[in-house]
This record gives C-alpha cells, structure tokens and sequence, in this order.
C-alpha cells in the first residue's frame, strides 16, 4: 500500500480517500465495542459521556444479584455441556466424512452443516414444536441437546479442516505396531488433531454462549442465560449493569480470538512439520 | 498350448492365494467395505442427532404449516357430516343437529375454544360465535337442531359465510395458512383471491426483508471492500493489527454488538450528542427505532462476513497483474476495473450471497433496533409462535423464509465450490 514517488497529484487525493473510507471502517467496526467499555465503570446510571465519576458498583450488581449469576451459570453450564457433546459427536463425524467416500456423502454432508445455514428463529421454533411433543420445553435437558446441534457443524468443519493435512500412515505405522483403533485415537491421532478440535469445542461453546433465540423460544424461567438476560434488559431498560455484562463478553471475545489465533498458528506449524 | 499352464503360474505370482482361497481382489474388496462401514459408524452418531433434534424439527414445523386438526379432533361427528355437505346454501338439518351435540361436547371438554380461534383466522368474529352457540346450548342441549335452532341462539348463523368458513376448515390438511402467509385466501366460491387491502401485509413484508437485506448487502460490500483490500496489500504486521478490527467484533457476542448500537443511537447517545458538539447538526436525529439503526446494526455485523472471503481471494491475486495492465498504458482506474475487479468476483459473489442469506434470518437485531415499520419476517414469525400463538401462520412464514434461504445457499455453493472462497 506504499504511494509511488512518482504518483500524480490525482493518485495521491484517490490513495488518502481510499485509505479515509478503510480507516473509517475499520473504526466503524471496532469503536461501537470499545466505547461502551468505559460506560459500564460510571458511577451514575447514565448511558453517555462525559463520566460522572468511576465505580464498579455495576459489576458488583451483574456478579451479587442472583438473577445475573444465575444466567452466568446457566450460559456456562449449557454452553460446556452443549461444547462437549457437539465436539464428541462432530469430531467422530468429520473423522469418517475424511476417511473414505461413498455414495451420499454430499448429502450427508449437507445435514450435517444444515444447523449452521437455516435461520436460527426456523430451527427454534421446530425445536419448540418437538420439545412440546416430548415435553422439554422449559429444561435444561432440552436446551442442551437444541445447543449441541447448532454447534455440532462448527466443530466438524474445523475439525475436517484440520484431517485435511493429516497423514494417515501415521495410524498405520500405529496400528502395525500392535496398537489397538483407541489406544491409536488417543496417544496418534489426537494430539495432531488437537488444534482442530479445541478450536471446534471453542466455536460451539462460543454458538451456545451467543444463543437467544432457542432460549426465548424454549426456555423456562429458570433456563435463562445471560444473552437472554440481556436481551430482556435491552428491550426494557437499558443500565449499565448490561454494559458491565457486555465488557465481560468483550473480554471473553478478546481471549477467545486469542487462543483461536495461537491454535491456527500452532496448527499450520504442526501441517508444516508433517 | 504350452503357454496356459505358465500364464496361470505366473498369475499366482502377481494375486497370491491365501489358505483360506480368497484372491486378494475379493480382499480387497471387502477391506475397503468394512473400511466404509467404520466411516459411517463414525458419521452415524452425528447423523442420527441431527436428524432427530434438527431435521425432524423442521419437518414438524412444515407440517404445521398445513395441518389443521381443530374441527377434525374437536367436532368429530361434525367433520363427517361436513364431508357429506356439498357447501352450497345452507346446511341439511343432518348436519345442524349434529353440529349441536359436538359443540355442547366441545364446549365441556374445553375445546370449543381452540376451535372457534382457529375459525376466527378466517372469518373474524367467529370466535365469539362460536363460544356464544356453544354457551346457550349447554343448558338445554337441541335435540335434532335445525338451522333456526342456531339462527335462535345467535342471528349470524343465517349467514352462508360461517357454515362455509366451517366447512373450509373441515379437511385434516388445509392450504388456509400458507396462502395467508402470501396474503391470499379460498372464498366461499372455492377460488383462491386476494385478502382484503387491511389484512394483506406478508407481502410486503416480504419484500421488505428482501429490501433490507439487499441494502446492508450492497453497503457492506461497498465498505467491506476496500477494508479487505487494505488488509491483503499492507505487510502481514500491519495487516494482522488491522485484522483484529475485523475479529474483535465477529468473534464478540450479537447481543454486546446490539446494545453497544442501542447506546450509541439513542436520542442523547454519544452519535447525536458528538455530531451536535461537531456542530453538523442542529437537533437529535431519530437512529433508533428507525430504519438508519437497522441499517447500522446490520452492516456492523454482516461487514466481517464480506471483509473474509474478500480478504482470502484479494490474498491470491498477484500485483502483477495490475502492474502489467499499467505498464501496458492502461489507466490505473481502467486496470482496477477491467483487470483486478473482475478477479475479486468470486469472493464479491460468496460474501455478498452469505451476507444476503444471513441478513434476511436476523431476529435480535431488528427485534431490539428496528420500529415498528422495521420488522422483517423472522420478527412476524416469532410473534406468531409466541405472542398470538397461530402456530400455522408461523410455520407457513417459516416456509417462506426457508425456502428463501435453501435457495440462496445452492447459489452460494456453486459460487463457492467452482472457486474455493474460503472464510478467514
């Protein structure tokens, strides 16, 4: 992006103006984040600036009150365990889809990932519809299994990614020296697949930890999360204990690009080496 | 003839026999079955998830769409003689005295009042009809009741459109909702017309979701492009701070992103107050609840999902291109239009077609930016399912914005698969 000396003077006006309309997006996107963080330390419930003074008498209420620890503990408890499911089950998947071909498998394929393409207010309202037949409206149990399939996809896509440099001699080599299909999962293929499928389980917790709509569709009073939460809080009256909760989520975002970043890293470090 | 025996000799060489006889083709063959097999037992846990608590789902929504169990299961007896009724004029006295003893039923058992709600979607007061009949019947219950028996208990009976509304919702299946989702309905002639003027507005919400969406579409593609032009011509340092601008708001919950807009639009949020300080405006603008905050909301989270596939395609078109076509005389505004624009068209296409696809789902953000005159189809879908509970009319609008989707993606597929856009 370097300007040539011998630029024209009409180069040079078309060169700023476009870095203007790059910088300024760049800031559209990013300054919305970053300026209400500032919001959630006021010591006055008002939502602008200039601050009335520093406080942290909003973080005091997200982390007493009991209706917002409770939806922390509701997001963290249905996001693990969605998290958990979704990377068993989407790692075995992505596993046999890198294996071998068959017929139908396109289609196979398509249903796997069709959670991550249809309109999130279609699936939760058949998610509504089947949980009234069986009754999980209104449970964890039900909340869990809607989560585990929407992050399902997630961790199968960046798990196959990850097979896609794996070299399959390697279980051979394994397996010809004696050791059993989990013995060779665990101490072989595994670790190699590591980045792959920690990235996964952090992209469904991330779907899980994100999701409102099959919680105002589904859930309980007692389910709600802390998206939910804010949702309600946002509609009816905005304080800056959301804007506390926010500047957690932003933290929470920030370490998550983080270690994602590191696991792509170490990844392509790890398809370098093989 | 000398020759056979050698042949066999040396083909015993090349496919080896086992002890147990099998040539190694058949071996083969069968290491590679069982090899298919252990994939798909490996695929099969997740299949069989998705299929059930994903697949099954939304197959139960499209089957909302057109069931229509009320009259079939409450007034039983009725839906038998409904059948048997051609629908012209007025009701045989068969059906009037049937009629009456199903709905006294319905009425104890506490069902006359889905019916009547389900009758009410198509001819409005007919709820109230209905429960009115059902309450005077009750205390005497009519002994073969004839039409006057009805037009007694309330006059609107003598009207043909409410014996045929019952009729219409007679069948166990019924087109009732998803022409009501396109503002269309079956009139007592039996003809599919338009719904009046007041009652027709999926239509236009249609549209409007597709006018919205294709707003924040074309502006996201024209401020996410050279956003990802900067990113992949600058060195990898400075295109990997700048990146984190891109990642620090897709990776940042949906929920943070639209408060953030709810703080910052508001009559005395920090937009209207610094462009008062700035002196560009006289008096607050009105951003939320309206339709340029649906628009901001919108762009800032679909921005990201054009600046990737953008990025990972600008990353592989070399310089020399553009140096070439300059060096050849061409005009650097003709070069980036003739040479390099058309090279950035498959992941203009994949970022453009997901935004698109993404946009006309949204529900929170338009639910907690937009107005009233904002809301788009996810909003009325959800509204259905949960505030006026018509479960059909829900299904029906879900079928719409499906079918919308499912369309869309078979494009972004073949705009992704022949070029391998891929996303960050």
């Amino acid at each position: 992006m370097q300007l040539q000396p011998y630029a024209t003077t009409g180069q040079k006006i078309w060169h700023y103006t476009f870095l203007t309309i790059a910088g300024g997006g760049l800031l559209f996107l990013v300054l919305p984040i970053l300026v209400i963080i500032p919001l959630s330390f006021n010591s006055t419930s008002f939502l602008s600036y200039p601050l009335s003074g520093f406080s942290f008498r909003w973080y005091e209420e997200v982390f007493t009150s009991d209706v917002w620890v409770n939806a922390i503990q509701n997001s963290l408890m249905i996001g693990a365990a969605s998290a958990f499911f979704a990377t068993v089950l989407g790692t075995l998947a992505a596993m046999g889809l890198t294996r071998t071909d068959f017929r139908g498998k396109g289609a196979v394929n398509a249903l796997l990932v069709s959670p991550m393409i249809v309109p999130i207010v279609i699936s939760a309202l058949g998610l509504y519809f089947f949980f009234a037949e069986l009754g999980l409206n209104a449970t964890y149990t039900g909340l869990i299994l809607a989560h585990t399939a929407l992050g399902a996809p997630f961790v199968v896509i960046t798990v196959t990614a990850t097979l896609q440099g794996f070299d399959n001699n390697m279980i051979r080599a394994a397996a010809s020296l004696g050791a059993n299909p989990v013995t060779v999962f665990f101490t072989v293929v595994l670790p190699l697949i590591l980045p792959g499928v920690v990235s996964g389980a952090l992209f469904a917790f991330a779907t899980s930890f994100d999701e409102v709509v099959v919680v105002l569709f589904s859930a309980g009073p007692e389910q709600r999360t802390l998206p939910r939460q804010m949702f309600d809080g946002i509609k009816e009256n905005i304080t800056p204990a959301i804007m506390a909760a926010a500047t957690l989520l932003i933290v929470f975002a920030f370490a998550l690009l983080t270690v994602l970043e590191y696991l792509r890293r170490r990844s392509e470090k790890l398809n370098g080496a093989s | 003839m000398d020759q056979a025996p050698a042949l066999t000799a040396s083909q015993s060489d090349v496919l080896p026999q086992e002890e147990n006889g099998l040539p190694l083709k058949v071996k083969l063959r069968r290491a590679e079955r069982m090899k298919k097999i252990r994939a798909m037992a490996l695929i099969a846990p997740l299949f069989i998830f998705t299929l059930l608590i994903f697949a099954i789902p939304i197959g139960i929504m499209l089957v909302r769409s057109i069931d229509n169990p009320e009259v079939v299961s409450y007034l039983p007896n009725t839906k038998v003689e409904l059948d048997k009724w051609s629908g012209e004029g007025m009701p045989p006295q068969t059906l009037t005295a049937i009629f009456a003893t199903d709905l006294v039923q319905a009425y104890h058992d506490k069902t006359a009042a889905t019916v009547g709600k389900r009758l009410n979607y198509d001819v409005s007061g007919m709820r109230s009809l209905i429960m009115r009949t059902a309450r005077k019947f009750k205390s005497h219950v009519p002994v073969d009741a004839t039409l006057d028996t009805f037009v007694k208990a309330d006059k609107r009976w003598k009207q043909e459109k409410y014996w045929n509304a019952l009729k219409r919702a007679s069948g166990s299946l019924t087109p009732f909702y998803l022409l009501s989702a396109v503002d269309k309905k079956i009139d007592d002639k039996g003809d599919i017309v338009n719904v009046s003027e007041g009652q027709a507005i999926y239509v236009n919400i249609f549209w409007r979701t597709i006018w919205i969406a294709g707003v924040v579409t074309v502006i996201s593609l024209l401020l996410g492009f050279p956003i990802a032009y900067l990113l992949a011509n600058t060195s990898s340092k400075v295109s990997n701070t700048l990146m984190f601008c891109v990642l620090l708001p897709f990776w940042t919950s949906l929920l943070v992103r639209t408060s953030a807009w709810v703080v910052l639009l508001q009559k005395n949020g920090i937009v209207n107050s610094s462009l008062m300080n700035l002196g560009l405006i006289d008096e607050p603008l009105t951003l939320l609840f309206a339709r340029p905050g649906v628009y901001i909301g919108f762009i800032h989270l679909l921005l990201p999902f054009v600046i990737l596939p953008l990025y990972s395609v600008m990353k592989s078109i070399s310089p020399g291109y553009m140096r070439a076509a300059e060096s050849l005389g061409a005009h650097p505004a003709v070069a980036f239009v003739r040479v390099y624009l058309p090279q950035t068209l498959p992941g203009i296409g994949a970022g453009g077609v997901l935004a698109f696809i993404l946009a006309i789902g949204y529900y929170i953000t338009p639910a907690l930016i937009g107005g009233p005159q904002d809301q788009m189809l996810s909003y009325f879908i959800a509204n259905h399912a949960n505030s006026t509970l018509n479960w059909g009319l829900a299904s029906a609008l879900g079928m719409i914005l499906l079918g919308s989707t499912l369309i869309l993606f078979t494009i972004y597929n073949r705009l992704t698969g022949a070029s391998g856009v891929k996303m960050g």
